[in-house]
Parts: structure tokens; sequence; C-alpha cells
């Protein structure tokens, strides 16, 4: 999208119905690096891929805690989502003092949702640059959100944002059908396959990827570090004895950065149509939501 | 005329203003027990609630567990000792999220000191005792009022029972002087079993004579392992 005279303010439409600045927000978050989530019948999981700014410096965390039975991914302007974290963090804490109960995940993201939506219709205010992935397990079951600076929601049964996130997906187009009825390990494993479509320059290690995963009778927990070698480790089996089967999580990587790498393409096109879910590449423009 | 008082310092016929008609507070009785040893802190309480002369409930617990490392356990009117509770877990899981690790008892035991002062000009009515395993690894108890003094000592009991058991206590835990020769350490180096044999004992006692202790008591065996529980039944009557 080109400067034009109708982005200087959120307040201003332009004459095709567009908000401008709201567009420009929802760039911020497909320049923040790789966060996928995905759910089955039994667990919700969100794996992120973590920058770090340089070779001297730690690794962005963008997977965070926010209650037992919840937690989000991020990406794009970070700061703008811890900001969001610790509100969610406060509404979870007063819904359990006054209800005893947690506090529902498609009301949470109500909220979160209603709180964006104001920044788009206030002159002094500024859209929140980040995307949001929220997971949580409360008494309607798994459920997956993802919450956009635009101040819409949508519940998904698989989802990708952020940098290359349409290579992941694609792999989650291709078999989100199989997730449902799938372990723990496997989800975790295709969330880490999923995200490892996304990378082009190295590969997933310990260091860079976090995993947060939550389910019946699991309250949320993160997957760092140590943790996360088993999983990798798994992972590498997988790819390494499947070879181009299982749609090349690490060596077609590169292969899926730009297009969609030839293989993908149809069953993405096929996968478009039948997975409802998972939207097209640009989020709809505001107004069609 | 002479002026007259809003609210006459003595009633229509004559006598003293007695008692108001009405208290915001109520005593639900209870004792809680807690001692530290050299790896461990064994804390107990009992578990019958009651009001006046009558029971409302034989297995009402009166701890707040807030991981396994860390207790606090509340005797006095339990509707203030839940609201204390709710407000301690609260702050407990908002400290986690800021220092992205579990409080500490020291910490815990300030910050509940803290909360109790905060409402000095209309307290909670509740005897707390905080305890857990310190940083290197040794049982901590402290002992609080209803507004938030506290001090961290070797052992402390709090509740209805109190003036029964603590005698007890001071008896077997506690230096005859603190000139005696070798010296004491104020913390006891009695072994895990024993400690939760003398706590057991305590309570069988104070359950003879107090009348608001009774039914079960609930004992949390605090070490670095974890925290186990046993509940020892109590004379109902």
């Amino acid at each position: 999208m080109f400067r034009n005279q109708y982005d200087q303010d959120v307040t201003t439409w332009s004459p095709q119905g567009r908000m401008h600045q709201v567009e420009y927000a929802m760039e911020a978050v497909k320049q923040g690096s790789a966060a996928v989530g995905l759910k089955s019948d039994t667990h919700v999981v969100l794996a992120t891929l973590n920058r770090a700014s340089s070779e001297l410096s730690s690794h962005q965390r963008k997977t965070f805690k926010v209650d037992d039975h919840l937690g989000i991914a991020m990406s794009g302007i970070i700061s703008d989502g811890r900001s969001l974290c610790r509100y969610m963090r406060n509404e979870c804490l007063n819904h359990r003092y006054v209800f005893e109960a947690p506090l529902p995940t498609a009301r949470l993201v109500r909220q979160v949702a209603d709180r964006a939506q104001v920044c788009t219709q206030r002159s002094w205010k500024r859209p929140y640059g980040v995307g949001l992935l929220v997971a949580g397990f409360d008494k309607a079951g798994g459920k997956l959100f993802y919450c956009c600076p635009s101040g819409s929601y949508y519940d998904y049964k698989a989802m990708a944002i952020g940098a290359r996130s349409q290579a992941a997906k694609t792999y989650l187009e291709r078999k989100f059908e199989e997730f449902a009825s799938a372990d723990l390990d496997t989800l975790i494993r295709h969330g880490l396959q999923a995200l490892s479509a996304s990378v082009t320059d190295g590969e997933l290690t310990k260091d860079n990827v976090s995993v947060a995963l939550v389910g019946k009778g699991t309250p949320l927990t993160l997957l760092e570090d140590a943790d996360l070698e088993p999983h990798l480790a798994a992972l590498a089996d997988e790819v390494g004895g499947d070879g181009a089967g299982s749609g090349g999580a690490m060596e077609e990587g590169g292969g899926a950065d730009g297009a969609s790498a030839p293989p993908a393409a149809p069953d993405g096109a096929s996968g478009a149509a039948e997975a409802a879910p998972a939207p097209e590449d640009e989020p709809p423009a505001p107004m069609e939501t | 005329m002479a002026y007259q008082m809003a609210t006459p310092a003595h009633s229509a016929h004559g006598a003293p203003r007695a008692h108001p008609s009405w208290s915001p507070y109520d005593n639900n009785g209870g004792t809680c027990v807690a001692v530290a040893g050299q790896d461990y802190c064994v804390v107990a309480a009992s578990t019958r609630m009651s009001t006046g002369f009558s029971i409302l409930k034989r297995d009402s617990s009166l701890f707040l567990q807030l991981s396994d490392q860390l207790v606090i356990v509340t005797a006095g009117f339990q509707a203030d000792s839940r609201t204390l509770h709710k407000t301690l877990q609260t702050r407990y899981v908002q400290y986690q999220f800021a220092h992205r690790r579990p409080m500490s008892v020291g910490a815990m035991a300030q910050l509940l000191g803290n909360t109790l002062y905060y409402k000095r000009f209309f307290p909670y009515y509740t005897f707390n005792l905080c305890a857990g395993l310190d940083a290197e690894g040794k049982g901590a108890v402290y002992t609080y009022d209803a507004v938030g003094s506290h001090e961290r000592v070797g052992f402390s009991c709090q509740g209805s029972g109190k003036d029964l058991i603590q005698p007890v206590l001071d008896n077997q835990l506690k230096a005859a002087s603190p000139l005696v020769l070798p010296p004491e350490e104020w913390m006891t180096s009695l072994p895990l079993a024993e400690a939760v044999d003398l706590v057991k004992d305590a309570f069988v006692s104070a359950g003879e004579r107090d009348i608001y202790t009774g039914d079960a008591v609930e004992i949390l065996i605090i070490t670095k392992e974890g925290t186990r529980k046993e509940v020892i039944p109590l004379k109902k009557d």
C-alpha cells in the first residue's frame, strides 16, 4: 500500500472506505517474527519464533501465561503486547477474586478486542501494533483466538501470524484435520513443523523457540530451553525420516519463503476453500469484518 | 434550653449505654500451631468452625496453601480470614508475574503484615501464622496479631486453644534460659517425626478443654520435597 492523503489520522476514512492507519498497524504485525497456534480436542498449543536482535542479545520473549487456563503469543510491537498482557492478567485475577472461577477465554478476548477498537476511534490514540494468539481451555473446551489491531477477533482451529506466516498457514491448512484427535506430543510437533516453515535463516533451536500448552486438566505451561529439546529432537527425526512427504520443515523452509512451494500450492488452494477458519494472506479490510 | 447530645450517653431510662446491638465481627474459633525445624516445618490447625456455643462445620480448613513451600494458617473470624486469603492469593500470583519466580516466606511474611496493618482501624479479626522453608531450606514460622505485628519464631500457636498449647510448646521446644550451656538454638533440632507427634499430642490435649477445638486436626508437613498432609480425628464433643 502506498502513502496517500487519507492515511494521516486514525479517524480519517479513505474514499474507498478504508482506515489506512489501522491497516498500517496490521502491517506491523506482519513484520514481527512468526507465531503459530493450533488445537486438538484436548489441548491448545502456541509456538513462537523468538528473534534476537543481534548475537549479543537475548531472544525476545513473546509467549506469556495470563492465567492457569489461558496464555498468549504475540507478533508485532511486543511492548504493546506486554501492555495488553498486563490488562489480561488483571482481568483474569479480578474475575477469579469475585467469582472464584476462571474467566472464559471468549469473554476475555472480547474485552481485549473492545479496548483495541477504542484505539481505532480516538484522534488522540493509535491502534495497538500487535497481533495476539490467545490459547485457553475453559468450560467451553479448547479455544484459539486471533486478536487483530483493528479490534476484530476470530476463532480458529489453527492460525499463524507474523513474518513468512503464509508458509506456516499452508502447512496448517494441509494438516489441520489431523489435529483434533492428535495427542499432545504430536500436536506440539505439528506446531513446531508449521513454525519451521517460517524460518529462512538458521533453524529451530531451544533458544529461539517457545511453546505454550494448555489443556483439560493441564494448566498453562511454558516450554523453553531444555524442556523443548525432546520435542525438537522428535521433529528432527520426523523430518529426517519422512523427507519430502511431510512437507519439508527445515530443508524446504527456504523454498516456501517467497511464494508457496509448488507442492503446497494446490493443497493450499483447496485448503483455503474448506478450511474456513484460516484467512487468506491479507487480513480482511476492517469494514468487511 | 440546655444543649442536648445527639446520642445521649445515658439511655432513656437513665442507665449508661451498655453495648451496641450489632457487631461486624464473630469468632469462629479454631486453633493453629506451627513448628519450625532444621529442614522442615510442621503446621497444624483444627477443623471445627463454631459460632457462639454451636458448631457450624466439622471439616473446615484454616489453611491457605500458596505453594509447595509456603502456607498461611488463620484462626479467628472466618469471613475475614477467607477474604484475607483471597487477597493474599491474588498478590501472590501478581508477584510471580512481576518477578518471574515464586514468593519467598520472608516476602510473604512482610506482605501479610502490611496487609493487616492497612486495616488498622477496622482490622481483619484474624490470628495468623505464616510458615514455610526459608532460602537456606530451614523451617520458618512467623506469628501475627490482628493488626500485623509479626515476628519470626521457632514455633507458635494462635486461636482459641493458644493459651493451652503455647506453654506446652515452650516447655518442649524452648531453652530453659538464654544463659543455659551449651547454648541452645532458637530453632528446635527435634527430628520431624517427633515434632509431628508433639503437635498431635498438643491438639488432643487442647481438644479436651477448649470447646472450640475438636473434630479433626489437619497437619501439613513442609519439607524440600514438598508438602504432605495428614488428618487426625479428634473428639467430637
